[in-house]
């Protein structure tokens, strides 16, 4: 291990210390994978066209793959041709990607930027080095959205995780994931286990059996979604009462939109999503790549792209940086998942965890589903 | 062509039952009786040439289509195929560990015992160095819950093992943490007779590790002195030194050997390597060294792995790798009917984990009720559409033409719009009042959701066959069955319907096999009840990487249709479809 880092870190030097790697080391293509749509559009705004005016002769191609990012990378490199450069995924295909040996470890000290006041790299990002290969990039949040007209007369409108579980409060149909990851944990918050001892039980056949008839109570008037584009669509059909989703697409349908639907912060699961360097690039690839992230991973880079969607940066240092959204013109701060007010009861997603159990899980969750 | 044999008035033998040809056939004939050509061969041969050459130009003019077809269609899918009993990672990762676990006896409490341990350290730590022990973890997971990060937490902290003796062995003595004295030591000095097995030994099995080549100058041999008395150590160094050329792309006598190397050493030198006879380079040290080590403790890779994770002792993770040691294994194909490989043999899963043959079973059903009623819509279609005038059945033919041209993406959402709850359908029957606003149908996300979108997207695939084979059928036949007096049922029935039924089968086979492998549809509109297998063929391909479930799960998918052809065949015969 130690004489792979060696060799990556001397890899690294020649990059980050600027000016020492002239433009003709790197290849001036690049291919970036990302999810599309408004959040790639962030990332183009934010990063990508600031680092393409330093760079005029780079090209820069975008691949909308990153929903198949695993698969896909695997079957290149078994192929023997990676045509990726920089690959934006969420943390647990990260980890997944660099347990295959398909991402590049990486170096935070070495290959990523400081923070304004000095402060390293590996401290401003803190937990948020999730596994050996992840360089992170936004906090988001897999949270909750209800119709406000389809509150029942006389009641308040819901604000806890387990008014999803009360149909006679609250009775609608609900639009959950499918697929046990976060769905588990709240049948258990919701079931009376104790926070910290969520992971404990779900470790369990009992604990798992627990979550599913849990969520069995409600299981016929839950519609299963498997896009984050879904829930947004059912609530603004008004199909589902509440539903769960990532917290920038109900951003997006709230004040982009303009729809009757209202944000339910509460145990919200805060996941992460940033880069990852596939493994085996050549020389000048590579050095361009770690060039990029170098740039596009920067305090005021992140504080940057927070402009254009409500992700919170990972850098502690971008946060008091966030300003206001580019064509709304509002504060983002207030509806970062990280801020105070929508942060007191949050949920950061397991990764050890789910890497060992999900394929376990799964096959019961969808046996359940079925059945 | 030079020497005539293609000339057709060669090849055309004069018959000899043709009396006006017999006179000229006098004169090509052997003293035998056979015919010859004009040459002087016989006629038989040079038959037999011609057609070879014909059949030659025939086959050089398909090549190109061939070969495309078989390099890039069907080698993918048997080598996707293959990977369903495909299971060499876990020889190749750890095959010292396979090795001695083959006669361990699993049915034991706990885990085995310390020679397991001794051979699993030395596999585990090469891995880990190449990082592909990460990748055994994800494999073994999918087996054994918990495996995962059992070999990645592992893996981290495996050169921990042995650290107190390894300490020692550098406080008696700086040299040890020398890299000139190691190589030096390795390679038995300079008059030393070099041998390479060990060397030869370590590529083979570092190959195998990684898949990557690592065959080329090392810059080191081992001498034949050290090997003879300390063979272990050697063999470890070697490993290094291969890793660290190839893999690291460094000089292997400016690197200090990682600790494996010297846990070699170590075990050697305790266990009694006999140095009286060992005069090559640093022997005074080696001396020393195995008195000093006398005195230390022998390194207990069981306890030092059980204290790295306690899971290491648990009786599951070793019988998890025993079971999935071998090259192939029929593991993915169990699981993919629901069954697993137990201690006994083949057992069935347990109840909640139960899925695929019950997912089989609703893929199957759904085709044939997608099937049915596209026979049922597309019949009269086609029928009106054979019927009418040119013009009329051109413009109609544009109507079931149309949705073939819109993207299959929109088509499916359309039906999503129509179908929910506050959909269109809905919509209307509130307006009607034939349907109170609380008791809305639930027509989408389950079967009834994915068999009416899937009709409709298949109907042109049952249509424009069912069109081509009536659209040959005389009107005549119908004409003369009525005017003999037949019912407009019976002349229909006995005269048209049988003549169309070739179309139906044709339609039949193509809708039918197009729905079994559906996936892009039950996945938006199927719910939890109208899925099919294929959404959990695409899961395990693209988000649990489970790629030789998938396998298992296409080869029976492919198998069963394969066998509904075979019966389609021995039942209607496939000489009764027509494409047109």
């Amino acid at each position: 291990m130690k004489l792979t880092t060696t060799l990556l870190a001397s890899t690294a030097v020649a990059v980050s210390t600027a000016g020492a790697v002239t433009a003709q080391d790197m290849a001036n293509s690049m291919t970036l994978v990302s999810w599309g749509g408004a959040y790639q559009n962030s990332q183009v705004k934010a990063y990508a066209e600031p680092y393409k005016e330093m760079n005029p002769d780079l090209e820069i191609v975008w691949d909308e793959s990153s929903n198949e990012a695993v698969a896909k990378l695997r079957a290149m490199d078994e192929a023997g041709n990676v045509t990726w450069d920089v690959v934006d995924v969420v943390a647990a295909d990260a980890l997944r990607l660099c347990d295959e040996g398909l991402a590049m470890e990486i170096d935070p000290e070495e290959m990523l930027a400081e923070a304004p006041d000095g402060t390293s790299a590996e401290d401003d990002f803190g937990d948020m080095l999730v596994g050996d290969c992840f360089i992170p990039q936004i906090v988001y949040s897999t949270t909750f959205g209800y119709r406000t007209d389809m509150v029942p007369e006389g009641v308040e409108p819901p604000s806890e995780i387990c008014d999803v579980f009360d149909l006679e409060t609250y009775p609608g149909k609900r639009a959950l994931e499918k697929r046990p990851i976060n769905n588990m944990e709240w049948a258990l918050l919701c079931d009376g286990v104790a926070k910290d001892e969520v992971y404990d039980v779900l470790a369990t056949e009992e604990g798992q059996q627990q979550a599913l008839d849990k969520l069995a109570t409600i299981k016929d008037d839950v519609i299963w979604w498997s896009d984050g584009a879904d829930t947004p669509q059912l609530l603004a059909d008004g199909e589902v009462f509440m539903g769960s989703t990532y917290n920038g697409r109900l951003f997006s349908v709230i004040e982009e939109q303009g729809q009757p639907v209202a944000m339910m912060w509460d145990a919200q699961v805060f996941d992460l999503d940033g880069w990852i360097i596939p493994a085996n690039l050549p020389e000048d690839r590579l050095a361009r790549a770690l060039d990029f992230i170098y740039f596009a991973t920067d305090t005021q880079r992140l504080a940057d792209q927070a402009k254009y969607i409500s992700y919170g940066p990972a850098r502690e240092s971008s946060a008091p940086m966030v300003g206001q959204h580019a064509d709304l013109g509002i504060d983002m701060a207030p509806h970062m998942p990280t801020d105070p007010e929508n942060s007191k009861n949050t949920f950061l997603y397991n990764y050890e965890f789910w890497a060992d159990y999900r394929d376990d899980i799964d096959a019961k969750f969808q046996s359940w589903l079925a059945g | 062509m030079s020497d005539g044999t293609t000339d057709p008035k060669t090849v055309d033998a004069p018959k000899a039952d043709d009396p006006r040809d017999q006179a000229k056939a006098a004169d090509n004939v052997d003293k035998d009786g056979r015919m010859l050509s004009a040459d002087g061969t016989p006629l038989k041969r040079s038959l037999a040439r011609a057609l070879r050459v014909q059949k030659m130009r025939a086959l050089m003019l398909i090549a190109p289509l061939l070969i495309f077809v078989l390099v890039t269609f069907i080698a993918p899918i048997v080598d996707m195929l293959f990977r369903s009993v495909e299971n060499q990672i876990v020889s190749n990762t750890l095959p010292r560990t396979v090795a001695s676990l083959s006669d361990w006896d699993a049915s034991q409490d706990g885990a085995p015992g310390e020679e397991v341990f001794e051979n699993f350290y030395y596999d585990l730590f090469i891995a880990a160095e190449a990082k592909e022990h990460t990748r055994l973890g994800s494999r073994l997971n999918y087996e054994q819950t918990g495996l995962s990060s059992l070999f990645r937490g592992s893996g981290r902290s495996v050169d921990d093992v042995g650290e107190e003796q390894i300490d020692a062995l550098e406080d008696l003595n700086e040299a040890w943490e020398d890299e000139a004295f190691w190589y030096e030591l390795m390679t038995g000095g300079e008059n030393s007779a070099p041998t390479a097995e060990p060397l030869d030994i370590q590529r083979g099995m570092l190959e195998r590790l990684t898949g990557d080549n690592f065959s080329g100058d090392v810059g080191f041999l081992p001498g034949s002195a050290i090997t003879r008395v300390l063979p272990r150590t050697v063999n470890q160094y070697a490993a290094f030194a291969l890793f660290t050329v190839f893999a690291d792309e460094d000089v292997v006598a400016e690197e200090e050997p990682w600790e494996a190397v010297k846990v070699a050493l170590i075990q050697e030198l305790q266990a009694g390597a006999d140095l009286s006879e060992y005069d090559g380079p640093g022997a005074e040290e080696l001396r020393a060294a195995q008195e000093m080590l006398a005195d230390q403790p022998q390194i207990a890779f069981k306890d030092a792995f059980i204290e790295m994770d306690e899971d290491w002792g648990e009786n599951a993770n070793w019988r998890t790798i025993q079971t999935y040691s071998p090259e192939l294994t029929e593991g993915y194909f169990l699981n993919a009917i629901d069954m697993q490989k137990g201690i006994d043999g083949a057992e069935p899963r347990p109840e909640n984990q139960q899925i695929y043959i019950m997912l089989f079973q609703r893929t199957l059903f759904m085709s044939l009720v997608i099937c049915g009623s596209c026979i049922l819509l597309g019949y009269p279609v086609a029928y009106l559409l054979s019927n009418l005038p040119m013009r009329t059945a051109n413009l109609l033919m544009i109507l079931v033409l149309l949705p073939f041209w819109t993207s299959l993406l929109v088509r499916t959402s359309a039906w999503k719009v129509m179908l929910q709850q506050q959909g269109v359908i809905n919509d209307v029957l509130v307006w009607l009042g034939l349907v109170d606003d609380f008791g809305r149908l639930v027509m989408i996300n389950n079967q009834f959701g994915t068999i009416v979108a899937m009709t409709h997207i298949l109907l042109p695939f049952m249509i424009l066959p069912m069109y081509s084979v009536m659209s040959t059928i005389p009107p005549s036949y119908v004409r003369a069955a009525r005017s003999l007096g037949a019912t407009q049922w019976t002349a229909f029935w006995r005269v048209y319907f049988p003549q169309s039924v070739p179309g139906i089968g044709a339609g039949s086979i193509l809708v039918f096999i197009l729905a079994i492998g559906y996936y892009i549809t039950p996945e938006i509109v199927g719910g939890t009840t109208g899925t099919f297998i294929s959404n959990r063929i695409a899961y395990h391909i693209s988000s649990s990487l489970n790629w030789g479930l998938a396998a298992a799960l296409g080869t029976i998918l492919l198998a069963a249709v394969l066998i509904l052809y075979w019966a389609y065949d021995r039942i209607v015969g496939i000489d009764n479809v027509k494409l047109g």
